[in-house]
């Protein structure tokens, strides 16, 4: 991101990383969560899921900020974001 | 990075409120009904109420499904009866949320009186309105939501009719909680359902939703997108304005927000009170049988 000046506290604020995860063959490809990403790192995979349908794919996975706009606006309950480190690896769930 | 574990990992946060084994529904795709769905479940879990305290009733319709895809206790009543079953449920366990999750036509077309009864009882329910502007499941006849002029199956002219503002009927009808977004504005719509699931009384949410497949085709907005945002960017947000100039006019400003919320005492304070005598007699002001005939007529 460009600065018109340095924040004093820009070492400190840490950027929240996430990783977006698709469930392919819930997907209807109706293209809001691609259309509404709010930092566009989705785009419409060329590949089709089981029902026929494109699905959407993260293009730039390390731009995700875990906002998870894409997971409330899907209507199929096919896209979802969770928190990531900073390699994009997900902390270690536990069941 | 292997897919065996990322596949096993990818559980939807709303999972555990799905009946994932009828997932991917029946909606079509871009339809309004999913994104209303998503609030609604997110809604339940924010409010933090046990599971066995909530239940969803719907009618028949397309948002009629949702009270089949959902893990709660619910119910898919025959066509506009999604009232009368739920405020039966709520008076046999009035501990409990009951939630009425249908769309425009059932709850306002055949449910029409069922509605408007339920709200001047002020029956403590909450009332999930998809408006997408049809009969979507049928194949897109004409309902009372219709803009007039719009092109449907049954009016390939235009609609004749003048159509419902439906949160005006409400609040109207004596809804104490009354409120309308269109499916783009999300986070507010998931918000507003929760502070309808904790409001006591008549709750009211209309949600303007797009349905591409039966209304935007015939309309020539083809896109589910387009739909959407057709919707979003007519819409004004104007909260506690009176609910008759919240009107739906996609020629100037389709107002959404919050329009009504009132305390008032629901169906069931009514009832205690009358049963445990502490109602006065009507009228209040008493009868007296000395004065009467001294007003001359006229």
């Amino acid at each position: 991101m460009k600065y018109w000046r340095q924040p004093l506290d820009r070492e400190e604020i840490k950027v929240v990383r996430g990783r977006v995860e698709v469930i392919k063959d819930r997907c209807k490809g109706c293209g809001f969560c691609i259309a509404y990403c709010s930092r566009g790192l989705l785009v419409m995979s060329r590949k089709f899921n089981r029902k026929g349908y494109h699905y959407p794919e993260a293009a730039q996975p390390e731009l995700c900020v875990n906002c998870h706009f894409c997971e409330v606006i899907c209507p199929e309950f096919a896209i979802f974001s969770s928190e990531a480190d900073a390699a994009g690896n997900q902390p270690p769930v536990g069941e | 990075m292997t897919t065996a574990p990322a596949a096993a990992l990818a559980r939807h946060p709303h999972d555990d409120l799905l009946r994932t084994e009828r997932i991917p529904h029946i909606w079509c795709s871009g339809c309004g009904i999913g994104i209303v769905f998503g609030s609604l479940m997110a809604a339940i879990t924010k409010s933090g109420l046990p599971r066995q305290d909530v239940a969803v009733v719907s009618g028949i319709g397309c948002t009629g499904r949702m009270a089949g895809y959902i893990r709660l206790d619910s119910f898919h009543t025959t066509h506009g009866r999604a009232i009368p079953f739920a405020t039966g449920l709520q008076l046999a366990r009035p501990q409990g949320k009951v939630i009425v999750a249908s769309g425009d036509g059932d709850l306002l077309a055949i449910g029409g009186n069922h509605f408007i009864h339920a709200a001047r009882r002020n029956m403590d329910l909450t009332i999930i309105c998809v408006n997408n502007f049809n009969y979507g499941m049928t194949g897109g006849q004409l309902a009372p939501s219709t803009p007039y002029g719009a092109k449907t199956t049954t009016t390939p002219q235009g609609n004749p009719d003048e159509p419902f503002n439906f949160c005006a009927l409400a609040a109207a009808c004596g809804a104490s909680y009354v409120a309308r977004w269109t499916a783009l504005h999300i986070r507010r719509l998931t918000n507003t359902i929760l502070e309808a699931i904790h409001h006591r009384g008549f709750s009211f949410v209309e949600v303007v939703a797009p349905c591409p497949t039966a209304f935007g085709r015939r309309n020539k907005i083809r896109g589910a997108l387009d739909l959407l945002r057709f919707y979003y960017d007519r819409s004004v947000v104007k909260n506690h304005i009176a609910p008759g100039e919240a009107t739906i006019d996609f020629d100037h400003h389709l107002v959404v927000g919050k329009f009504v919320e009132l305390d008032r005492p629901t169906f069931l304070d009514h009832y205690q009170m009358v049963n445990r005598g502490q109602v006065e007699a009507w009228p209040a002001t008493g009868v007296d049988a000395s004065a009467a005939g001294q007003r001359k007529a006229g």
